[in-house]
């Protein structure tokens, strides 16, 4: 049985993890490479690196780290943030990335997804939505949550996945950093009305939260940052717990 | 050893030369006809689309060659569906090693299959030391039916040949070179065949 995700996010600048980590037995906390073996190690699925580097050399910067990350790590891993060309995406595959997500690129341009589905095949193209519940309705935002674009959740992820997606990582702003549990009702529908896989996004708080999105969220796979980082969380413990509830993880 | 990954513009070949390069070996990336025939392990990836990555084999005269290798050859993902013989993903004819067609999941599953799902009836050396039912990583939306020829197999809507064997051929659906520990004894073992 294909079992349920667990897919720590780790923010990226200029080869550096930002946010806090808080491992035990770490040498340097700072570099991803050394946190992607760890993680590997201790259960991760899969990986997600998200790179908010502003500067071209930043950009570089990720780059090697790609390579060296493919290098060292045994799972696959994704590679997000300032992707807005074939080159970009080209570019990050050769480096040996598995996947590649686009966001605001796609909202400013969606062939975008066409070219690169076209190209190097659905499987590595994510299109990650961020969105915020605006009375009832959800809209997709762009840069952080701070720009609302036109765009209802549900209809945009439609699109993409007409246009080549082949995996959806959808982030709740209003849950995003609350740790009071994923954007399930929004999930459930993204997961029935689309027939890809979704990655929940924003509210991991507890292990409930988890089981949550995967029963009544429907969700395919669950990202989380802070809860992973600081330990809060021990990702074995984690499938422990959701394979006692009978969600099927890799044990 | 002289170990040869086919380099035909398809799919993430660093991981696979990374993976190994974990072992130990270099691996080479090649699309010389002379070079690939005197490897004595042949890596044959591919990730992508059936019917542009057979045009692809079909312009460097690697589709004629490969049903000819006389050492092992282990096609992987995309690599092992073309060693079938035809495929569903635009309709193409495949190399024809594996006697068995390439065929779409339904919408009933969610498509592509992505993540980790277990391997059963395993019956190779490929998988030495590999426990029924060990976690492997796969990505796809086109699966070989189970047949005679399947050497594990997976469920995923139906059950399928997740592996094949016939002589010298192998082919794995899933990613033995992201599947952590135990998809790293996978590619030591064909190392070892």
């Amino acid at each position: 049985m294909l079992t349920k995700r667990i897919i720590p996010c780790l923010d990226i600048k200029n080869g550096r993890t930002v946010k806090g980590v808080n491992f035990v037995n770490l040498i340097d906390a700072g570099d991803p490479v050394v946190l992607a073996k760890q993680y590997a190690e201790l259960g991760a699925d899969e990986l997600v690196f998200l790179d908010i580097s502003a500067t071209l050399e930043g950009r570089k910067t990720m780059r090697e780290m790609v390579l060296k990350v493919a290098e060292q790590v045994n799972i696959p891993f994704t590679v997000g943030g300032g992707i807005s060309s074939i080159e970009d995406v080209d570019i990050l595959l050769k480096c040996g990335a598995d996947k590649v997500s686009i966001n605001s690129s796609a909202v400013k341009r969606p062939e975008l997804v066409n070219e690169l589905a076209d190209k190097f095949g659905s499987q590595c193209v994510v299109v990650a939505i961020d969105a915020k519940q605006i009375g009832k309705e959800w809209i997709v935002h762009l840069a952080g949550g701070t720009v609302a674009t036109e765009l209802n959740l549900f209809d945009w992820a439609k699109e993409v996945e007409k246009r080549g997606a082949g995996e959806i990582l959808f982030t709740s702003m209003n849950n995003d950093g609350t740790k009071a549990g994923f954007a399930n009702k929004a999930l459930a529908k993204l997961s029935t009305e689309l027939n890809i896989p979704i990655i929940a996004s924003g509210g991991a708080g507890t292990v409930q939260h988890f089981i949550d999105t995967f029963v009544e969220g429907k969700s395919d796979a669950a990202l989380a940052a802070s809860v992973f980082h600081f330990g809060e969380i021990p990702i074995l413990e984690l499938k422990a717990a959701l394979k006692k509830n009978n969600i099927p993880v890799r044990l | 050893m002289k170990l040869v990954i086919i380099d035909y513009g398809a799919g993430n070949i660093k991981s696979i030369q990374f993976a190994f390069k974990r072992l130990g070996f270099d691996a080479v990336l090649s699309n010389n006809i002379d070079e690939i025939k005197a490897a004595e392990k042949v890596i044959f990836p591919g990730v992508g689309e059936a019917s542009s990555a057979m045009k692809m084999l079909k312009e460097s005269g690697l589709e004629k060659l490969i049903p000819t290798l006389k050492q092992p050859v282990l096609g992987i993902c995309l690599g092992m569906q073309l060693m079938c013989n035809s495929s569903e993903e635009g309709n193409t004819k495949g190399l024809g090693i594996f006697n068995v067609d390439v065929k779409k999941f339904s919408n009933s599953v969610k498509v592509p299959q992505m993540g980790w799902n277990v391997i059963s009836d395993l019956k190779s050396d490929l998988f030495k030391g590999i426990k029924n039912k060990e976690f492997m990583y796969l990505v796809h939306s086109f699966y070989a039916e189970n047949c005679k020829e399947s050497i594990a197999t997976t469920d995923y809507e139906i059950q399928y040949a997740s592996a094949l064997q016939k002589n010298n051929f192998y082919g794995v659906q899933f990613h033995p070179e992201k599947s952590g520990v135990e998809g790293a004894k996978i590619l030591q073992n064909f190392l070892n065949l």
